[in-house]
């Protein structure tokens, strides 16, 4: 489980200055955020903007457009679950319904998401690069393969 | 002292790699052996993983798939000499599996310690950059030219032409690019050189830069391959203590979940700190690439490649392969299949040999029914085309393509109208939306084959489908929208009975979709 400190002026600055004299730091800047703060918070975009001479709707608009960056912090466990075609061939759809059934998350419209309280966010992800174990999962990080549903759920407790 | 080999793989590690190698650690212990626990990449052999292997004299013998509970029997069985085991495998090398190919790219995977300089240079490491650097720069490319190498991303653009144009751009600096954001389902061949050869990929670059005149290179891989990232970097940091790159420096840069940043143009974009969105062409990279700067853009195998082609010479790679397709090609077998893995061999196996002979079938016992080929944009190939050799333009030649060497099986459960919703759908989840055809035909055709699924005017919808994919086709910027059609029309084309609702088991399109997630 990955612990994020919560939003602070003075640590974005500090998090944002060694990269200043890198070639295109925009996103090494806003993953190190997201790796600090668990999600790049709206409060960021001007920061950063100011500090790369960029405007705020250029730092938005690449923000929003990756995948990986969010607003708002996932939950405490974060399972990432591949739905492309490899897993899918090996069962991970059916996985994941049962994943999601266990923690009471939709299957459709929209996919996944986080618990109300907190405890659980599932995200798909296209390919894991661990199509020769599908149907694969990464779990806060750490890779998992060959899973069903049941062996997903047990990993976080559902 | 015996030395014991244990993957860290992230395949092998998902199975259960790193508790073996801990509970291998503490039985050893328990038993007064000593022993060294060295931890490899994967030798490709993904239904054996997590493949322990023990160094008895003159060979190394394997064992797998071992659990946390075999590790005890083990011990038992005398593992620490490969005494007989149920788990024993002999020598990896004399396997079945490995015997059969023929491993340049990969000939270290798995055998070495990606962690060591000293492993990578007893196994021959540096050795095509001492012959690159001893030749010059023009005998340099001379030999990537003479050995066909093509570009093993997916698009086999000549390698040696590339690097030409770089060379003779010009321009105040040039840049390396190893695009590493190996983003086709069914592929991992990128992630396991990462993982297990790092410095053949570092030493591939080197000889890139010193062959076009360029001191700076990026590796852009992705936020999906946290191990890949961690373990490349701990090379970075080796091989820069160690100076044997002089003035050329790598960095390696993890993107951030978008598929369309493996396509070269929008990658360079990201690299800048932009929205990956794709650029128009012209001009091409090699002559305004990265910071509008002359830029050398190849995958992760052509990179690490080249040091094998410069140690051994570009004709002697050149003799193997088939037709335009030269040397080996890394061949990803995954899905619904009994023998998944890395397959290195020489352009010209049949499809119905991948599968069936050296893939063993599907996993589940059922009959295959479709093979996708190339990523989540290849096309499906039915058993009836698995007389289809394994090339660049033989694939073409049937509407399809090898592409990045991903090679997904599926048995006969799959519903390939859903298949083909998905393509759609995934090419609207990942298009960068620079393009029209791309960004509004992937959702329409998504609805449109939804349309097809529940029977609503079925023949004016399959002509409606068409009619886009071929909009798509040829009037997209770049792959993402231009090959969606391949794994749609394949699966119009091969398996019309999928498409007809009549035909169809009851049930099936109460499948989810997967645009309803954004």
């Amino acid at each position: 489980m990955e612990t994020f400190e919560p939003w602070a002026l003075a640590r974005a600055e500090e998090i944002i200055a060694p990269h200043l004299s890198r070639e295109g730091a925009l996103l090494p800047i806003l993953r190190a955020l997201q790796e600090t703060f668990g999600c790049v918070p709206r409060e960021a975009v001007p920061l950063v903007a100011k500090a790369l001479n960029l405007s705020r709707a250029e730092v938005h608009g690449v923000v929003t457009f990756y995948h990986d960056f969010h607003e708002a912090p996932c939950g405490r466990r974060v399972v990432k679950l591949c739905r492309a075609e490899s897993c899918q061939a090996m069962g991970g759809e059916a996985a994941g319904r049962f994943l999601l059934a266990a923690l009471g998350l939709p299957h459709a419209d929209p996919w996944g998401g986080t618990t109300p309280d907190g405890a659980v966010t599932v995200e798909a992800v296209y390919c894991l690069g661990l199509c020769a174990v599908s149907p694969a999962a990464l779990i806060d990080g750490e890779p998992m393969g060959r899973v069903d549903g049941m062996a997903l759920a047990e990993a976080v407790g559902a | 002292m015996t030395r014991l080999f244990v993957p860290a793989d992230s395949a092998a590690v998902a199975v259960g790699a790193d508790k073996v190698a801990r509970a291998l650690g503490e039985e050893a212990v328990r038993r007064g052996l000593s022993v060294e626990i060295v931890r490899t990449g994967s030798r490709g052999l993904a239904w054996l993983e997590p493949l322990v292997e023990v160094e008895t004299p003159g060979r190394r013998i394997g064992y797998g798939p071992v659990r946390v509970a075999d590790v005890a029997s083990l011990f038992d069985a005398d593992l620490v000499r490969g005494g007989a085991h149920a788990l024993r495998i002999g020598a990896p090398e004399a396997h079945p599996w490995l015997a059969g190919q023929t491993r340049i790219t990969f000939a270290r995977c798995g055998v070495v310690d990606p962690a060591s300089l000293a492993d990578y240079r007893a196994h021959g490491g540096f050795e095509g950059l001492a012959r690159a650097r001893s030749i010059g720069p023009a005998k340099t490319i001379e030999a990537l030219t003479a050995s066909g190498l093509r570009g093993r991303g997916g698009a086999g653009f000549p390698a040696g032409i590339k690097w030409q144009t770089v060379a003779d751009a010009p321009g105040d600096a040039k840049y390396i690019v190893c695009n590493a954001d190996e983003g086709d389902s069914g592929t991992f061949a990128d992630r396991m050189i990462l993982e297990g050869d790092p410095f053949v990929l570092v030493e591939g670059m080197a000889i890139a830069g010193l062959a076009v005149g360029a001191c700076k290179g990026f590796v852009y891989s992705r936020s999906e391959y946290p191990h890949a990232n961690r373990t490349f970097q701990r090379a970075l940091d080796i091989v820069r203590a160690d100076g044997e790159l002089g003035d050329f420096a790598i960095e390696l840069r993890v993107g951030a979940g978008a598929y369309v940043c493996g396509e070269e143009t929008s990658l360079l974009e990201s690299l800048e700190g932009k929205r990956g969105q794709v650029r128009a062409k012209p001009p091409l990279p090699a002559h305004r690439g990265l910071f509008g700067q002359p830029t050398v853009v190849n995958n992760v195998l052509t990179l690490a490649t080249t040091p094998w082609i410069l140690t051994h010479g570009g004709e002697t790679y050149a003799a193997l392969g088939t037709g335009r397709s030269r040397g080996t090609q890394p061949i990803q077998l995954a899905g619904n299949v009994k023998r998944p893995g890395l397959y290195e061999a020489p352009f010209g196996l049949t499809l119905g040999r991948i599968v069936m002979e050296i893939g063993g079938g599907t996993a589940s016992g059922r009959p295959v029914r479709a093979v996708q080929c190339g990523g989540p944009l290849g096309a499906y190939f039915p058993p009836a085309l698995f007389d289809t050799v394994y090339d660049y333009e033989a694939f073409a030649a049937r509407d399809g393509l090898i592409g990045h060497g991903g090679v997904v099986v599926f048995d006969d459960t799959v519903d390939m109208a859903v298949q083909a919703r998905f393509a759609f759908e995934f090419c609207a989840v990942e298009s960068c939306g620079k393009c029209t055809p791309c960004r509004i035909g992937s959702v329409r055709g998504a609805e449109t084959i939804q349309k097809v699924i529940d029977g609503v005017d079925v023949a004016a919808n399959l002509e409606l489908v068409e009619d886009l994919c071929h909009t798509l086709k040829f009037g997209s910027l770049c792959a993402l929208g231009g090959f969606t059609p391949f794994p749609v029309m394949s699966a119009i084309t091969h398996f019309p009975e999928d498409f007809q609702p009549e035909l169809r088991p009851l049930g099936m399109s109460a499948l989810p979709s997967v645009t309803a997630k954004v």
